[in-house]
């Protein structure tokens, strides 16, 4: 629905014409496993333009993950750079990668990983108290990100009382009170039925639709990503195999 | 991230685990309690030690003697107490040496060891004893404070105590004594001027006066009643009042100006000058701790001083190390306490694992949950610390009633064996506090290092 008049690129061109947010350039990842060292991602260069909904398309253990978690600083890469807004994570200290995925990364998991103790309300405050955000503003903003993914009404519920559609929509409100660029979305559907799972995917491109935020999504699901992105990057044993830009009318 | 959201969200993990953190709390607890428990017997029984000693007139007193004492035989006339106090002319011990003490920052009185011979006259019946003076600082020592009757009703009262076994020998009820009256027969010392020699009717009254040094001594009397009396001697050693058997407030025994020891003293040294002069003052302080300032000032002045404040120093040290060791004992129950909440916290990290996972996604630092694992451990410190406070002034409570019990079966007064002052209270919970904070060290550093991929990565 909110992709209906939205102009994208055609074609195969591994360059998107916006403006570049994320340039990632020969970037590994190694594991260590006993005696043998694992290559998740395998020299891997890639350029995400600001407010693309990009879909990382792979099958499990391809490495798509693995690019993931180091797009979103949660971890480094064994060699490479990856530029986000003028800024290499990978030469970053702990404290800046925190301060990076603080004020420039949501982030939407498999399941949903809404903590048990706190209400769906104290979950989505947890970025802004981290952020040392007035009380006042927090829960201002809270309101506003629960009245986005429609659960103002569920604000005092604690995860376990809510559906799993519900979970993760919380969990879509607390990556966007921050009011990030990006937003990183783990198999957001992973854990959810198809439909749910459809709906969480209409929500996010409304989201991006009104917010204008990049959007990249790492899912199996090759019809998913057709659907709602506007590129797919594909990725086999941690190198990238193919990327193409979806038609505006696949997306409908 | 912000202190108040930190304690809010440690506040709130304490909570979710109650059982769990509950008994590691209460481990503190009983860590701290038995260290305060322990340390409130020591400081009680110091307490009690240092006040009964307090009471005893020993350490809070000094015994000044004019430095004349310790001169060969053959020395000249005092010097004036205007001169310097030189080796050649000491200083005596008189009436303005003894306003001067008594002018001496923290002294509270000055008086003289007023100790004579008396027949006690009552009932018809006559007793020799001796009649001690007693200063009015003396009321709140421990061998008054078990009287029959009551203490002098003020320092000029013309009242009488009387040692039991005195008064044992005055009447077989020797309660029934308080309120009688006991005439005093006693010698007083007079001193003559040269005028009153000269109005001695012939000349051998004359010479006899002159040659005696202007001193005569007179018969006299004196009735007093009897207010109180005390079962034990209110001796206090050196310069107390040993021997004693009659008490009389020692402004009242002053004024008697009964023939003392010294009197023979100063005669033979050629003294009778008009001046009296006394064998020895003793200087009541304030506190045992000024003895040593007051001692300083009166030797600076040229004086004898003495005290028994060693005795007392290598008392302190005796409870210094009884409170060491009690200390020791308490300190090991607080950290086998604190082995628990290293426990704890390393369970909480095992668990949390996803949590600190999900916050560190969220953008906290490595700090942040750093802080959060310390200020769970710094919480359940300050709670144990708090608890155990409680605890331990409650175990000192039970100690000090049940030594009330036995001491009563004893037929002993009741005393105050635990003791717990507000700085120690403060500091087993500051101690507390620390400890938690260092157990809380390692989980802290563990949780903080954490990989968020790895602690993220589904179970």
């Amino acid at each position: 629905m909110g992709a209906r008049n939205r102009i994208t690129m055609v074609g195969t061109s591994t360059m998107p014409s916006t403006q570049t947010l994320i340039h990632a350039e020969h970037v590994s990842r190694d594991y260590r496993l006993g005696e043998t060292v694992i290559r998740a991602v395998n020299d891997l260069s890639l350029e995400i333009g600001s407010g693309e909904f990009l879909a990382l398309l792979g099958s499990s253990g391809s490495g798509k993950s693995t690019l993931l978690n180091l797009m979103a600083g949660l971890d480094r890469p064994t060699s490479g750079a990856i530029h986000v807004q003028g800024k290499n994570l990978a030469a970053l200290d702990s404290q800046g990668l925190a301060r990076y995925r603080r004020e420039t990364v949501g982030m939407v998991f498999q399941s949903f990983n809404l903590l048990p103790r706190m209400t769906l309300e104290e979950n989505v405050e947890l970025p802004l108290r981290l952020a040392e955000i007035d009380r006042g503003e927090r829960s201002r903003r809270v309101a506003e990100a629960l009245e986005r993914v429609r659960l103002g009404a569920r604000s005092k519920h604690r995860p376990s009382e809510l559906s799993g559609g519900e979970q993760q929509r919380g969990a879509l409100a607390r990556a966007l009170v921050n009011q990030p660029a990006i937003l990183f979305a783990d198999e957001p559907t992973g854990n959810l039925d198809s439909s749910t799972g459809e709906q969480i995917l209409l929500l996010l491109r409304e989201i991006q639709d009104t917010l204008g935020m990049t959007i990249i999504m790492v899912t199996h699901e090759r019809p998913l990503a057709e659907r709602f992105a506007n590129r797919i990057a594909v990725l086999s044993d941690g190198k990238l195999i193919d990327q193409f830009a979806m038609q505006a009318g696949a997306r409908a | 991230m912000k202190l108040r959201d930190l304690s809010e969200l440690a506040a709130r993990n304490l909570r979710e685990a109650i059982l769990r953190n509950s008994l590691t709390t209460l481990g503190v607890a009983v860590g701290v309690a038995s260290l305060v428990a322990m340390l409130s017997l020591g400081v009680g029984l110091q307490t009690l030690a240092s006040d009964r000693l307090t009471k005893s007139g020993l350490f809070d007193a000094i015994f000044v003697t004019s430095r004349r004492e310790f001169r060969g035989p053959g020395s000249g006339p005092p010097a004036k107490p205007s001169a310097g106090a030189t080796k050649e002319n000491p200083k005596p011990l008189d009436d303005d040496a003894r306003q001067h003490f008594a002018a001496l920052p923290n002294v509270v009185d000055v008086y003289p060891q007023i100790r004579f011979f008396t027949d006690v006259r009552f009932d018809g019946n006559t007793h020799a004893t001796n009649v001690l003076g007693v200063p009015e600082s003396s009321r709140s020592m421990s061998a008054f404070s078990g009287i029959t009757g009551q203490y002098f009703s003020s320092p000029t009262a013309e009242e009488a105590i009387l040692q039991m076994d005195f008064a044992k020998d005055l009447s077989p009820q020797p309660a029934s004594l308080v309120g009688k009256e006991i005439t005093l027969r006693y010698a007083e010392r007079r001193t003559l001027s040269s005028d009153e020699i000269a109005k001695e009717k012939d000349i051998d009254a004359q010479l006899d006066a002159m040659m005696s040094g202007g001193i005569s001594i007179v018969s006299r009397e004196k009735k007093l009643r009897i207010v109180g009396v005390i079962e034990s001697d209110p001796s206090a050693g050196i310069g107390g009042f040993g021997g004693g058997r009659v008490f009389l407030p020692i402004r009242v025994a002053e004024q008697l100006h009964a023939a003392q020891a010294n009197d023979v003293q100063d005669f033979v040294r050629g003294g009778g000058s008009g001046k009296p002069t006394y064998a020895a003052l003793t200087i009541r302080v304030k506190n045992p701790k000024d003895v040593l300032q007051v001692e300083d000032a009166i030797k600076k002045l040229g004086f004898n001083a003495f005290s028994l404040l060693d005795a007392a120093r290598s008392l302190r040290l005796v409870f210094t190390v009884f409170d060491l060791f009690l200390g020791l004992f308490g300190s090991l129950a607080l950290t086998v306490a604190s082995l628990g909440i290293i426990n704890t916290l390393v369970m909480a990290i095992l668990e949390r694992r996803r949590e600190i996972g999900v916050l560190k996604a969220l953008g906290a630092t490595d700090g942040d949950v750093r802080s959060l694992f310390f200020a769970e451990a710094g919480a359940m410190g300050l709670l144990g610390g708090l608890f155990g406070v409680t605890l331990g002034w409650l175990i000192g409570q039970a100690l000090t009633w049940g030594t009330t019990i036995y001491l009563r079966r004893q037929d002993l007064p009741a005393v105050k064996i635990s003791y717990v002052p507000w700085w120690l209270a403060a500091s087993a919970i500051v101690f507390a506090v620390i400890v938690s904070l260092i157990a809380g060290l390692y989980p802290a550093a563990r949780a903080a290092r954490l990989n968020p991929v790895e602690a993220l990565r589904y179970e």
